[in-house]
């Protein structure tokens, strides 16, 4: 077996037991991900100093120091992250030359445990997007076809994982941001429990919903890069206090007596007949294993869309505005036509440096927040949301989890949806509740369409139970058999 | 229709910086000065991705300031987003509290000329400064060493009705605040910023006028000034058959004027939301009740106390009740002579004159309230004259050493000897014979003249009262 087709758990293992130098492993996933980013886009930052990294991780090796659970893994991170004095962008032009003097509390502690960092994934700018097309810094590619997208907006750190560019990498989720790449790429995608990660060094999009999560071959490497990076953190007053159980040592497929819920409102029109397949194809695996499939309601599904779009906007809105070209990153060419006024200073720099869907979104927030709408909308939102919650701790006082497809169409071609933003709207049906009720929730891959495109399914839990989620979707992925399939791209 | 048919409506703003160590959401310093942007750690500055965390010193404080006020605390309040863009406002939103405040409906009382004044406040909330901006010519520089400092806003209702108790009422504030250790009041350093609003009405009209906002005046004096002129200004305009616009206008000391700084078509959509960054801030009962207990007693309350625990005028206790420190040295003192009128006295005289020549605080005073009692107790007791008694403290002022030291190294204990002085007396007669036979036909005055001459032939020790009676006795025409 070549190394890049091993998971992070198995590349750990061969560094410490010394079967393998951490640095052979960096040089390899470099030079790998060097040939192949021209391919497909993943990187928009390439990390020379991963080797480095990785000797330092050796010495300690050789030394007998316990380096962690992830020694000499190379992982890949959003470019939503802060990486000290490494350039980080959000993709957007307006942070095109910024270099972050602290480094995001994931960041730190998956170097903690011995991870080094390959590079910066791409993403769509300020993770606003669901298929990686608004980056400034080009499109990432899907390695199943490369004329179609990875889907986003951490489509990038699902393109590096999928192509096998590293083992791990880091998304975020605000939306479905994870979840919905990590199906549209054929990989596993956890968005953790809201609070069970520190947002410290994520740079905010939306700041009651953002939530970082790993990005992985296999549900175990998952479970093991939650327990690295969650945890309290004293810099981030919204992460729970609640320790960080040792999920990758629990993981339990046994199925037998778990009732798993399918929500009927998941399964009308629009939902592709494919998706709808492999799900409906879990649900027998389930039932084979021993779980008890259950029908349960979830009205407000359909209003979920539009509540998250009102309360992601909103939040965008005020967290973007410190954006204005006046302290770092991009400031408008004023040599030549001074700004006469402070405001002409902010919306020159603001007008070049972000890009359409930003703006969009900016102006949505602002628009739902200002007075005279703000009843109407942010507030009205925010009261849905809690309206969503209650939903979901009501079936889940049926079922212990819920399973149901991830995105309502398969992946599209570059370019064919870019002009209609609504309908991509319209995809994130069935992933922004999570996010609004701030439960956890995870995307395995189940299975292939005709085209060639691996389908995950979704599964959700009440809050701190990603357990159930880690045992289910093991079930699932040792059923399914999609483990080691591999795009044509990468060999 | 004359000007006595209108009434002015004031309400204040006051901004009072926080005394702690580090700011409200990050750990960087909140101490004033410092080289530019020295202060400034990636939170303060809003650099992406980093998150506020609540300093709960600034949380003590502010509830500690919300109890002294007589507010109601509120056991779980919100920390809201104002959206505004200006450069120094480093995340393009202030962190401050908009529905749910810390402290509401509370009041301070304080005396104008002598008579108890009672001003509502409506709310007191917590937010975060922004940094500072100067402009120069073309430029402009920012500072980012103020920005996340943590200030408590203090609202009043708007129920003033006179410059004069206006700057009284900012006065009381201070004097509250300080009493607190919560905020050192410094109005030039910025630590204490007030803006007033102002309109005016016609008496027994219950609406109110259009009303002004004066930003950032920093003298009690100004406050005074700036309102008047504002007051004047608004009635002019109306009885002139002219409006007031609703505007923000600023005070210019020199010209002793207002002028508009901003109309209100420039008003901002401040777009308050509740932030996401920071939860709800939850304090338990417990934890007010503690601070409860440890308040200190508030200047007005220690007005009435030293009024009637120590017979003082009004004017004297408010002297002394204006700083925490200074009420407490006469306090002290006063418990070791128990004289209290002198004791007031010595403070407001020598002390309190030494001090502001020395630009030293009171706490560090050389002279002890217990030494300076000391000194009292022994002029009281006649060990000294009071002249001696200011040349003792002198030296105690630039030693340091106690009066008993100073009394017995000087050799200044007082002559009360009467063979002593009997003899000094019959020796300074002898040789002014004609001052005594003038006396003695009945220019009184002369009597004076004897009075020194003693006491420069003692050196200042005599006892005066001794040498009154004895000059009487002796210069009493022989019979």
């Amino acid at each position: 077996m070549d190394l890049f087709e091993n998971d992070a758990t198995g590349i750990a293992a061969l560094v410490r037991s010394k079967s393998v130098s951490a640095v052979e492993v960096a040089t390899t996933y470099l030079a790998r991900a060097e040939r192949l980013n021209g391919l497909l886009g993943a990187f928009i930052l390439l990390n020379q100093e991963v080797i480095n990294q990785a000797r330092k991780i050796d010495d300690k090796i050789s030394k007998g120091i316990d380096v962690g659970p992830l020694a000499g893994v190379p992982v890949a991170v959003k470019d939503l992250l802060c990486t000290k004095d490494i350039r980080t962008t959000a993709a957007s032009k307006i942070l095109e030359n910024f270099v972050p003097p602290y480094s995001a509390t994931v960041v730190e502690r998956l170097e903690a445990k011995g991870a080094v960092l390959l590079g910066k994934t791409n993403l769509d700018e300020f993770a606003m997007g669901s298929s990686n097309e608004t980056s400034a810094f080009g499109v990432c590619r899907n390695p199943w076809n490369r004329e179609y997208v990875p889907g986003g907006s951490s489509g990038g750190s699902a393109v590096a994982v999928a192509s096998r560019m590293c083992p791990l990498a880091i998304g975020t989720d605000t939306g479905g941001s994870i979840r919905q790449p990590a199906s549209y790429c054929g990989v596993v995608g956890l968005k953790p429990t809201y609070g069970r990660v520190s947002r410290y060094g994520i740079i905010a999009y939306a700041s009651s919903l953002d939530q970082a999560g790993p990005m992985t071959l296999t549900v175990r490497d998952a479970a093991l890069a939650l327990e690295v990076i969650g945890g309290p953190d004293l810099r981030d007053s919204t992460c729970s206090q609640i320790e960080v159980p040792r999920f990758s040592e629990n993981i339990s497929p046994k199925m037998r007596g778990l009732k798993i819920g399918i929500p009927r409102q998941f399964f009308q029109s629009g939902l592709n007949g494919e998706i709808e397949r492999v799900v409906r194809n879990a649900e027998d695996l389930l039932k084979e294993a021993g779980a008890e499939l259950m029908e349960v309601d979830l009205p407000l599904t359909d209003v979920a869309v539009a509540t998250y779009y009102l309360l992601a906007t909103s939040e965008a809105s005020s967290n973007l505005s410190r954006y204005d070209g006046v302290r770092y990153g991009l400031r408008a060419d004023f040599t030549k036509s001074p700004a006469k006024t402070l405001e002409e200073f902010y919306a020159r720099t603001r007008s070049e440096g972000f890009g359409e869907e930003v703006k969009r979104r900016i102006i949505l927030g602002t628009y739902a927040l200002s007075s005279g709408y703000y009843d109407a909308y942010f507030k009205k939102a925010g009261q849905v949301r809690r309206l969503i919650r209650d939903e979901f701790l009501n079936v889940f006082e049926q079922c212990d989890v819920i399973m149901g497809p991830v995105t309502a169409i398969l992946p599209f071609k570059i370019g064919e949806k870019v002009s209609d933003p609504l309908a991509m709207y319209l995809n994130d049906v069935y992933t922004t509740s999570a996010n609004l009720a701030g439960i956890p929730g995870l995307s395995v891959p189940a299975g292939m369409t005709e085209q060639g495109f691996p389908v995950g399914i979704q599964l959700l839990a009440p809050h701190f139970e990603e357990q159930r989620l880690f045992n289910v979707a093991t079930a699932i992925e040792a059923a399914a058999g999609m483990k080691g399939r591999l795009p044509d791209v990468i060999r | 229709m004359s000007s006595g048919d209108w009434e002015a409506v004031i309400g204040l703003e006051i901004h009072a910086q926080l005394l702690t160590r580090s700011k409200i959401f990050s750990p960087d310093s909140a101490s004033f000065g410092g080289g530019d942007n020295q202060h400034v750690h990636p939170v303060s500055l809003g650099m992406p991705g980093t998150l506020p965390v609540l300093n709960e010193k600034a949380v003590e404080l502010s509830v500690l300031i919300g109890l002294a006020l007589n507010c109601r605390i509120n056991k779980q309040s919100v920390f809201a987003r104002k959206n505004y863009f200006y450069p120094d406002l480093p995340k393009g939103y202030q962190i401050s509290q908009f529905d749910v405040p810390l402290c509401e409906n509370g009041y301070i009382d304080f005396f104008v000329d002598g008579e108890p004044m009672r001003v509502e406040i409506t709310r007191a909330h917590m937010e975060e400064d922004a940094g500072k901006s100067t402009h120069h010519g073309d430029g402009t520089l920012l500072n980012y060493n103020r920005a996340g400092v943590p200030l408590l806003e203090i609202v009043s209702a708007p129920v003033i009705r006179s410059p004069a108790v206006a700057a009284e009422y900012v006065r009381a504030i201070r004097r509250t605040l300080r009493y607190l250790e919560a905020c050192d009041g410094n109005l030039e350093e910025g630590s204490l910023r007030c803006d007033c609003n102002v309109s005016i009405r016609q008496k027994n009209n219950p609406q109110l006028g259009t009303r002004v906002e004066i930003k950032n005046i920093n003298s009690f004096r100004f406050i005074e000034k700036a309102i008047e002129y504002e007051i004047q200004r608004q009635i002019d305009l109306v009885e002139t058959g002219q409006r007031v616009v609703q505007e923000t206008r600023l005070f210019d000391s020199v010209k002793n004027r207002t002028y508009a700084m901003r109309s209100k078509e420039d008003a901002h959509d401040y777009r308050y939301f509740p932030d996401p960054d920071l939860l709800p801030l939850e304090i338990s009962s417990s934890w007010i009740e503690k601070l409860r207990l440890g308040l200190p007693e508030l200047p007005f309350q220690r007005v009435r106390r030293l009024q009637i625990d120590f017979g003082l005028s009004h004017i004297d206790a408010s002297h002394l009740a204006d700083e925490r420190e200074l009420g407490d040295y006469f306090e002290e003192a006063v418990k070791v002579c128990s004289n209290p009128k002198s004791t007031c006295n010595w403070i407001m005289v020598e002390l309190l004159r030494e001090l502001n020549l020395g630009k030293i605080e009171i706490k560090n005073s050389p002279v002890s309230p217990k030494n300076l009692g000391s000194l009292i107790q022994f002029i009281d007791q006649g060990t000294i004259s009071g002249k001696i008694g200011k040349l003792v403290f002198a030296e105690m002022w630039s030693s340091g050493r106690r009066p008993d030291q100073v009394i017995e190294e000087k050799g200044f204990v007082q002559v009360s000897d009467n063979s002593t002085l009997e003899k000094i007396i019959d020796e300074i007669l002898a040789k002014n014979s004609g001052q005594v036979e003038q006396y003695r036909s009945g220019k009184e005055k002369v009597f004076g003249f004897f009075v020194g001459q003693v006491m420069r032939e003692t050196k200042g020790q005599a006892n005066p009262d001794l040498v009154n009676s004895l000059l009487l006795k002796k210069l009493r025409p022989p019979l």
